[in-house]
């Protein structure tokens, strides 16, 4: 019984309200609002006790919760018209909204298939991030965030938007490495633009320099000349800036001009750079298509399973002379005898009817 | 022993009630006018039946009210034990206060109460509370006459069903 224990308890005697109760109860207090204020115990007691202390809050918001129901339930009727209306009107805005983005996703798809087309054509480029870079007098590499499944082959020129960069050098996966221009390793046939001067960029192990070492010293070759692909070899297509002519000197031996390029690609600034896709050989017909659908007009003995598979493929069988011989034994053979020379015209046509069933119904 | 059974489920009923006066969510306009339930109820108990009220219940009541608002633990807790001190000091002269006079007294108590809390939070650091942290005190002395009606009819209507 409680309160047979506070009737007796000397907490209501005369000290009950003694000052040094009063010092201990603010000491602990404020010892506690300081533990909870450093180590935030409030916190974790709300958490144990939250179970217990979850149905008091259902409870206190009970009279709030009735109260909104009340108003639902005797909200006015020109109030819910109104809001009514309001709602129409947003569901018919959003409706257009939605028809409007409905167009805009169908144009995108169509400008997505203009650009796979474009990719067909030739020249395809494919973009790629760069993942890491070495950039060092011996090895100058980049690493790139497409490999073999993304149909990376080794040998692939990579471009960025103001030049040649360097080729792929090695192919994993999913990541490729490419050797720059100015790998002390790489070399570049180069021609220079104004002149048309056919010479061979090597690189110099720095990453601003191209060296141009057997310059003809009869040749005319200036700091401004700019340089182009050649596209001999055939590593990298013709007319892509490789790079500009700083200065040109005279090689220790005198028998040869020596020139110092500048790279025109953004060799350490690049982030995303372009994977051109080799090239289709220009000599000869395109290459066989993969066949897809009926397959051609094959020899005799296929001929009524050509006839099966689309009536289209029936015609042309059928004008063919030897083709309808082993078509026709079939029909012959259950119905009458037919004239040896109505077989050529007649015989797919029995056969037609009962092959040309299937097609039909799956279209 | 009867009697005194129901006496203290009025007391605890009358807590619980102001419990959860305090938690009920109010619309944002009223919120600043809602008065300190548990001191109110704390006051009336610690006035009429002090036997009832100890510094330790209401230490106890404070930190329930603590966990229950989730502020500060030991914040409810403080204000509350200071409360009863003082009401308990000067209950033999609040008691036959006129109801005008002990509803200036609620209010000079909540004041009070209001300037302990504010000081709690200056040790924290939290930043000066708005003017409508005011309000609640003038709500709480013009709640107090009715609270102290209700519960006195209640408490007498007890005696008299026993009597």
């Amino acid at each position: 019984m409680p309160l047979a224990r506070s009737d007796t308890s000397p907490l209501f005697g005369a000290g009950a309200t003694s000052t040094l109760r009063l010092v201990v109860y603010l000491a602990a207090g404020v010892a506690l609002m300081v533990a909870d204020y450093r180590g935030h115990y409030l916190a974790r007691v709300r958490q144990y006790v939250a179970v217990a202390v979850e149905p008091v809050y259902r409870i206190a918001a009970m009279p709030a919760d009735a109260a909104r129901t009340v108003r639902l339930a005797v909200a006015d009727r020109q109030a819910l018209t109104q809001e009514n209306q309001r709602l129409r009107e947003a569901l018919l805005l959003t409706q257009a909204r939605l028809n409007r983005l409905s167009a805009v996703a169908e144009q995108n798809t169509r400008l997505k298939e203009l650009l796979e087309v474009q990719h067909s054509l030739g020249l395809g480029v494919q973009l790629a991030k760069l993942i890491d870079i070495v950039l060092d007098p011996y090895r100058q590499r980049i690493t790139l965030d497409a490999g073999a499944r993304q149909g990376v082959v080794v040998g692939q020129a990579v471009l960025d938007a103001y030049g040649v960069m360097g080729q792929i050098s090695e192919v994993l996966p999913t990541t490729s490495t490419a050797i720059l221009i100015t790998d002390t390793a790489h070399a570049v046939p180069v021609v220079i633009e104004r002149t048309g001067l056919r010479t061979i960029a090597y690189g110099s192990g720095s990453s601003d320099r191209l060296d141009v070492p057997n310059i003809p010293v009869s040749a005319d070759v200036k700091a401004g000349d700019k340089l182009l692909t050649s596209g001999l070899g055939g590593s990298f297509p013709a007319g892509f800036p490789v790079g500009e002519i700083v200065s040109v000197a005279a090689d220790p031996s005198g028998m040869f001009a020596v020139a110092v390029a500048r790279p025109a690609a953004a060799l350490e600034r690049s982030g995303d750079v372009l994977l051109l896709r080799p090239l289709a050989d220009p000599v000869g017909p395109p290459a066989l298509k993969p066949q897809q659908g009926p397959p051609a007009p094959p020899p005799e003995e296929l001929a009524p399973a050509t006839a099966a598979t689309t009536p289209a493929a029936a015609s042309p069988a059928a004008a063919r002379p030897p083709v309808p011989a082993p078509a026709a034994p079939r029909p012959g053979d259950t119905g009458t005898a037919a004239p040896a020379a109505a077989a050529p015209v007649a015989a797919p046509r029995p056969a037609a009817p009962a092959t040309t069933a299937a097609p039909e119904q799956r279209r | 022993m009867n009697r005194h059974r129901a006496h203290f489920l009025l007391f605890l009923l009358s807590l619980i009630v102001a419990c959860l006066l305090q938690l009920m969510p109010l619309p944002d306009l009223l919120l600043p006018f809602r008065p300190y339930w548990l001191g109110l109820i704390l006051l009336y108990w610690a006035l009429e039946e002090p036997e009832r009220v100890g510094l330790g219940r209401a230490f106890l009541l404070g930190l329930v009210g603590d966990v229950l608002q989730g502020d500060l633990l030991g914040d409810q807790a403080l204000r509350l034990a200071a409360l009863a001190f003082i009401v308990l000091r000067f209950r033999s002269r609040l008691r036959f206060f006129p109801m005008w006079q002990q509803s200036l007294a609620v209010f000079a108590l909540l004041l009070n109460d209001r300037v302990l809390s504010l000081m709690e939070r200056a040790f924290t650091g939290a930043p000066m509370p708005p003017a409508s942290f005011w309000y609640a005190p003038v709500a709480g002395m013009l709640a107090w006459p009715w609270v102290f009606l209700l519960l006195d009819d209640l408490r007498a209507r007890l005696r008299v069903h026993e009597a």
